[in-house]
């Protein structure tokens, strides 16, 4: 069993925007570009140009389509998913090496590659199934919150921040201190109504989800059309309104 | 077990050195820092790569391909060196030569072209981003057959737009992503405008702005829509008419806006059998006049002071002439286009397209709003404000690609007229150069003699029947048949026709096919096995029917199967490159924009540039603009080249650091200009001032600093054309007038399909088949991950798409009985394919999708025989043929828009039934050998020293 700390000073995470998300995998790429090239081992890839590929991600996107409950059409949700951070980690307090702990300044989550036996408990343990066993290095791999970028003196300070929401195109990915209500992050969650994912796990993530927003109104309602009221009804009509419109200019 | 926690260096180094350059990695062409650190040898090597902050196109942020270019630089699917075929065509079979020998050999087959008959040289391009130097090489070889790959990807939205307005969307301009506030996006390829979109939906969400998504599939910007029009495809047209009607009827057109900036004033004769019917009355100088409202008297549609009547009327010399705007008014207030009319054969109900209608009035007329920005008009009249109207629009490939994307893409530039939202804030934006009417861009130009230039350049506008490309005795002069009566307006020439007509020697035969970058013989072209066995096919002498071909593309495609002689390309990241603007634009409507690339590593394997290739080649075979009087080189190669050559005395392709560094647009040559670029980060950007911001075709200040920065020579403000007259005329060349006639068979269709105003008609094919037996829609998509062929030879984005299922909307899955991991046959009127099939609720109900060029060729890209691409991957190219079907008067008609033959892939119709499960998807093709080998196992690399 590892401990995790009692409280964090911090509590750093991501806010992710799933009205904004269009699903390109931007993130997803740009992390296993940086984390490939830092923190611990390089993140593999097995079968690479083979006929079962399979690598090591930090971060995924699944898509899912969703019926409404009140009828209508379908809805695509893009889902970006990587470690949540959680207040009460239980890929921590599973760890039998103290090889996965959570940060007390900032709430990061880590693993100690150094550490790590490659057991596969914490995995097992996350109900969100974040973490990835490297096949080639054998360690278990997972977000960093690029503790490595976000307080690096060797960037510059607008780019200190994790890899995923530098550059991720839509904007839909946000970094801050969810434990400062006065933070960025927290009032977007205010206002949008931001959420925990699986509250019910118990974990208390530190990442939240904005909900997308209501879709499809345009006609789920008796739509007011009387803009669309014709100026005439037959064509003579048509360009009397012109002329007096005309004149009118 | 508390333990503290472990020391962390949360400070390192990020790396050694960072080079900034331009993406490759799709057709976006963002700016990237390339990091290098030290590899074990000392020798730099790439170790991640971000977004350019300070780049004009993506401020920053990196797509998926963008940050996987790293995989695209380590893959093994590189070529390595020349490559001679020694096994017959298809097979792979290759030996390894010398540079010396590759060009030697391509020289020896291309001289004697030049000297006897050079149009039996086709020289197509691809995916080129250097097309201005390409067709420069072809014009000085003397060759007609030129072209790059727009034909089949989305003329019909640069040519609709063009003549329409000025430009179109992505590079011509793009939405006034600060101010709009409603964004309607009609179906796109995501590589066009690839991150300035997401971008700019992230922005307008951020605003508070809406997004409406017409498209049969909802995915990607679509799944972010506020609103799903999930039409049935290639009726796009005729929603947007319905739209104009419903606009038109309720008044809510820009009527001042209409009369001032377009041709709704011009007046149009109307007398019935006269060659002059329905072109459009002019001065002696030939400026289309118009009634000034105040006086009643006929002006020409420039002169101040001037109100031009949108309701005027002129008899003169026995000929009524009424305004075009009158004409439109018939056209759009008919019945036809009334909701009830269009609403089944579009999928979408009524009420819905009278809310939306309703919707885009509301936002563009309730939600103006002004700037305080002084401008003064073409006219001389100054205006205080700038008004805006914040309705946005864009569409791509979605409703370009088929037999009636030309009219649907006018349509939907029109719509944007009528509201009054194209150059005015919160609307449509161009971005410099453009806009540029008509008449600033080249007629086509097909004048080919031996050991000469062509008399022009390849490609360009045609205005009316003497501007085809036709030679004495009425028969095409182009391999591809573009700008002739079959497709008049065919801008980008038609790619997708060369190998076939190549093939049936019609117009006539050729004797080498030259190809850049583009995989024709698989995912490029429709019709893909029989295009393989034309490529292979041989004689009554047991030669080739196309005797040779030459190919070069820095990867082991399928194409590069297909070639007698290959010449290898580098990486992105290991040549020069100019994002010219006499070329395909980057820039921002803010700002004028070039950029480079540059060799950030240099090759380890024994490859050139292309382009540098190419001015070898021009040394080597004399042409004219490479070498000089004594018959020596001008240009050492590409980068010399960019730098060096001048198209007008001061322009050249790179805009930026002219003369002595400090000047822009025009200026002498700079030797230093490549250096400066990179110590900019790669790119040039000159911004618009606040004045020339907006009303730019008309606005004074814009017109004198695009002539300032060379875009043009002397300001030409324009109108609008809702009507095109270019299209009028082919008409009455139709209906009988003029000394350049159609053929017989053609008339009726140029009539029906080249109307002036727009028009919607039904896809081409659905004319020739049952549509009963072939009731279902197919479509493909390209994954917002991958571009074309190129993203599964890249480790990281294959496993992100690696598989390509035929998704299939909940109706047929039903009434099919499909369950999870079934297949279907699918049939076209054309082929069969057997693939795997998967549900998907938002969708058309009467489409099936998948994602294009997945499916890869065996043995192709480095991939091994048993990856998911080779086996379960597919094409749909199978079902569509670049030709109609047969109708038996032994004329070949292209499956191609019929006014600018762009490539109709999306017309495509099937039945779906369900098949047993299999291991490989058909048709099968025989696996190539691989001139490279496989990739590696396992991939695990960090840089270090």
């Amino acid at each position: 069993m590892t401990e995790l700390p009692a409280t964090t000073q911090r509590k750093l995470g991501l806010v992710i925007d799933l009205d904004t998300c269009v699903g390109c995998h931007a993130c997803v790429v740009a992390c296993k570009g940086w984390n490939t090239e830092n923190y611990g081992a390089p993140l593999s890839d097995v079968d690479a140009y083979g006929a079962d590929p399979v690598g090591s991600f930090l971060n995924r996107v699944h898509s899912y389509e969703i019926a409404p409950t009140g009828g209508g059409c379908s809805q695509t949700v893009h889902f970006p998913k990587s470690c949540l951070h959680c207040d009460t980690a239980p890929c921590v307090t599973v760890c039998p090496t103290g090889a996965s702990y959570k940060r007390s300044e900032d709430g990061i989550v880590l693993v100690d590659e150094s550490a790590c036996i490659g057991c596969g408990l914490c995995a097992w343990a996350c109900p969100y199934g974040t973490r990835e066993l490297d096949q080639v290095a054998g360690v278990m791999k997972k977000c960093t919150l690029c503790v490595d970028r976000i307080y690096n003196e060797n960037l510059e300070e607008v780019d200190r921040v994790p890899a995923c929401v530098r550059t991720c195109p839509a904007g839909a990915r946000h970094f801050g201190d969810l434990g400062d209500p006065d933070s960025d992050v927290s009032k977007l969650v205010a206002e949008r109504g931001g959420f925990d994912l699986m509250p019910e796990q118990g974990t208390a993530p530190t990442n939240k989800y904005l909900p997308p927003r209501p879709k499809d109104r345009l006609t789920a309602q008796p739509v007011d059309i009387s803009s669309l009221t014709p100026v005439a009804e037959e064509p003579k009509g048509f360009l009397g309104w012109l002329d007096k419109a005309l004149e009118a200019l | 077990m508390a333990s503290p926690n472990p020391t962390l260096d949360t400070s390192p180094k990020v790396s050694d050195e960072v080079r900034k350059t331009t993406c490759y990695m799709c057709a976006c062409r963002c700016g990237i820092n390339v990091h290098m650190k030290d590899g074990p040898d000392g020798k730099k090597r790439v170790a991640y790569i971000e977004g350019n902050r300070d780049h004009p196109v993506n401020k920053g942020v990196l797509c998926a391909k963008g940050s996987a270019g790293i995989m695209q630089v380590n893959a093994p699917s590189k070529l390595k060196a020349p490559l001679l075929r020694t096994g017959p065509r298809g097979s792979g079979q290759f030996k390894e030569i010398s540079w010396d020998e590759a060009l030697e050999i391509a020289t020896s087959w291309l001289g004697p072209l030049r000297d006897n008959a050079p149009e039996k040289l086709a020289f197509f391009t691809g995916r080129d981003q250097s097309q201005s130097f390409t067709s420069y090489w072809a014009q000085n070889f003397g060759t007609p057959n030129y072209a790059a790959h727009g034909g089949f990807c989305s003329v019909n939205m640069a040519t609709a737009g063009i003549y329409t307005m000025g430009g179109a969307f992505w590079e011509f301009g793009q939405t006034d992503w600060d101010r709009t506030k409603l964004f309607v996006i009609f179906g796109v390829a995501e590589d066009h405008d690839s991150n300035p979109i997401k971008m700019g939906i992230g922005k307008l969400k951020a605003n508070g702005g809406k997004v409406i998504g017409v498209n049969p599939i909802r995915s990607g910007y679509n799944a972010v829509a506020d609103e799903w029009v999930g039409i049935t495809p290639g009726t796009d047209g005729l929603l947007i008419l319905s739209m104009i009607h419903l606009l038109m009827k309720a008044g809510k057109i820009d009527l001042n806006y209409l009369s001032r900036y377009t041709n709704a004033p011009c007046l149009v004769n109307e007398t019935p059998g006269s060659p002059e019917k329905g072109l459009l009355l002019r001065d002696g100088t030939g400026k289309p006049l118009v009634v000034d409202r105040k006086t009643g008297v006929l002006e020409p549609f420039d002169k101040a002071g001037i109100n031009p009547d949108l309701a005027g009327s002129v008899d003169m010399d026995g000929a009524t002439h009424r305004t075009v705007f009158q004409h439109m008014a018939e056209h759009f207030l008919s019945e036809d286009y009334t909701p009830e009319k269009v609403s089944d054969r579009c999928g979408i109900s009524a009420d819905r397209i009278r809310a939306l209608a309703a919707e885009v009035a509301r936002v563009a007329f309730d939600e103006a709003f002004e700037l305080d920005q002084p401008w003064t008009d073409f006219r001389g009249e100054r205006h205080e404000k700038m008004l805006g109207r914040p309705v946005s629009f864009h569409a791509m490939r979605g409703i370009s690609a088929h037999s009636n994307g030309f009219q649907t893409c006018r349509a939907l530039h029109v719509l944007q007229i009528l509201l009054g939202t194209v150059e005015v804030p919160g609307g449509f934006r161009f971005k410099p150069p453009y806009p540029k009417p008509v008449e600033a861009h080249p007629t086509p130009h097909c004048k080919s003699q031996p050991k000469c230039p062509l008399d022009g350049p390849h490609l360009g506008f045609v205005r009316g029947p003497q501007d085809l490309a036709l030679k004495e005795d009425g028969t095409p002069a182009r391999i591809d048949k573009a700008f002739t009566w079959e497709n008049p307006l065919s801008a980008h020439g038609l790619m997708h026709m060369v190998i076939s007509n190549a093939h049936a020697g019609d117009p006539y035969k050729i004797d080498t096919l030259f190809l850049y970058m583009a995989n024709m013989s698989w995912n490029s072209s429709m019709n893909t096995s029989s295009v393989m066995d034309m490529l292979t096919d041989k004689d009554e002498n047991g030669d080739y029917v196309i005797p040779k071909i030459i190919y070069s593309d820095a990867y082991s495609s399928e194409m590069v199967a297909f070639a007698d002689l290959v010449l290898p390309d580098t990486t992105y990241l290991e040549r020069h490159d100019c994002i010219s603007l006499l070329d395909r634009p980057i820039c921002e409507a803010d700002a004028a924009a070039d950029a480079i690339r540059w060799p950030v590593i240099e090759p380890d394997r024994d490859v050139r540039g292309f382009q540098s290739v190419l001015v070898d080649l021009g040394v080597r075979l004399g042409l004219p603009g490479f070498v000089n009087d004594k018959g020596e080189a001008i240009y050492a190669d590409y980068a010399d080249y960019i730098v060096n050559h001048q198209r007008r005395p001061g322009i050249g392709p790179l805009a930026g650091f002219r003369g002595d560094g400090s000047k822009s647009g025009r200026g002498e040559v700079n030797p230093d200009q490549l250096n400066r670029y990179i110590e900019n980060g790669g790119f040039f950007v000159e911004h618009v001032p606040e004045e020339a911001a907006f009303y730019k075709p008309w606005n004074t200040a814009y017109q004198e600093w695009a002539v300032g920065l060379g875009f043009y020579d002397k300001p030409q403000p324009y109108l609008f054309q809702l009507y095109v007259e270019p299209l009028r005329r082919m008409q009455l060349a139709a209906e009988g007038h003029g000394d350049r006639q159609p053929p017989d068979h053609l008339r009726q269709r140029i009539i029906d399909c080249m109307d002036p105003l727009p028009i919607w008609y039904p896809a081409l094919e659905d004319r020739e088949i049952d549509e009963d037996a072939y009731p279902v829609h197919a479509l493909t998509q390209r994954p917002m991950a991958m571009y074309h062929s190129w993203g599964s030879q890249n480790a990281w984005l294959r496993q992100i798409h690696g598989m390509n299922p035929l998704y299939v909307p909940t109706k047929i899955w039903e009434e099919k009985g499909f369950k999870d991991g079934d297949w279907a046959k699918v049939t076209s009127v054309h082929g069969e394919i057997r693939v795997p099939v998967a549900h998907m609720a938002g969708l058309n109900e009467n489409t099936v999708w998948t994602w294009n060029a997945i499916g890869k060729r065996r043995g192709a890209w480095a991939l091994e025989k048993g990856a998911p691409e080779a086996t379960k991957g597919f094409l749909l190219n199978h079902l569509i043929n670049e030709l109609l079907p047969p109708k038996g008067d032994g004329l070949r008609w292209s499956n191609s828009d019929p006014i600018t033959g762009q490539a109709a892939w999306f017309d495509l119709r099937v039945r779906i039934e369900k098949s047993r499960p299999r291991k490989h998807s058909k048709p099968t093709t025989s696996s190539q050998v691989s001139p490279v080998g496989e990739g590696p196992t396992i991939v695990q690399k960090k840089v270090e020293a």
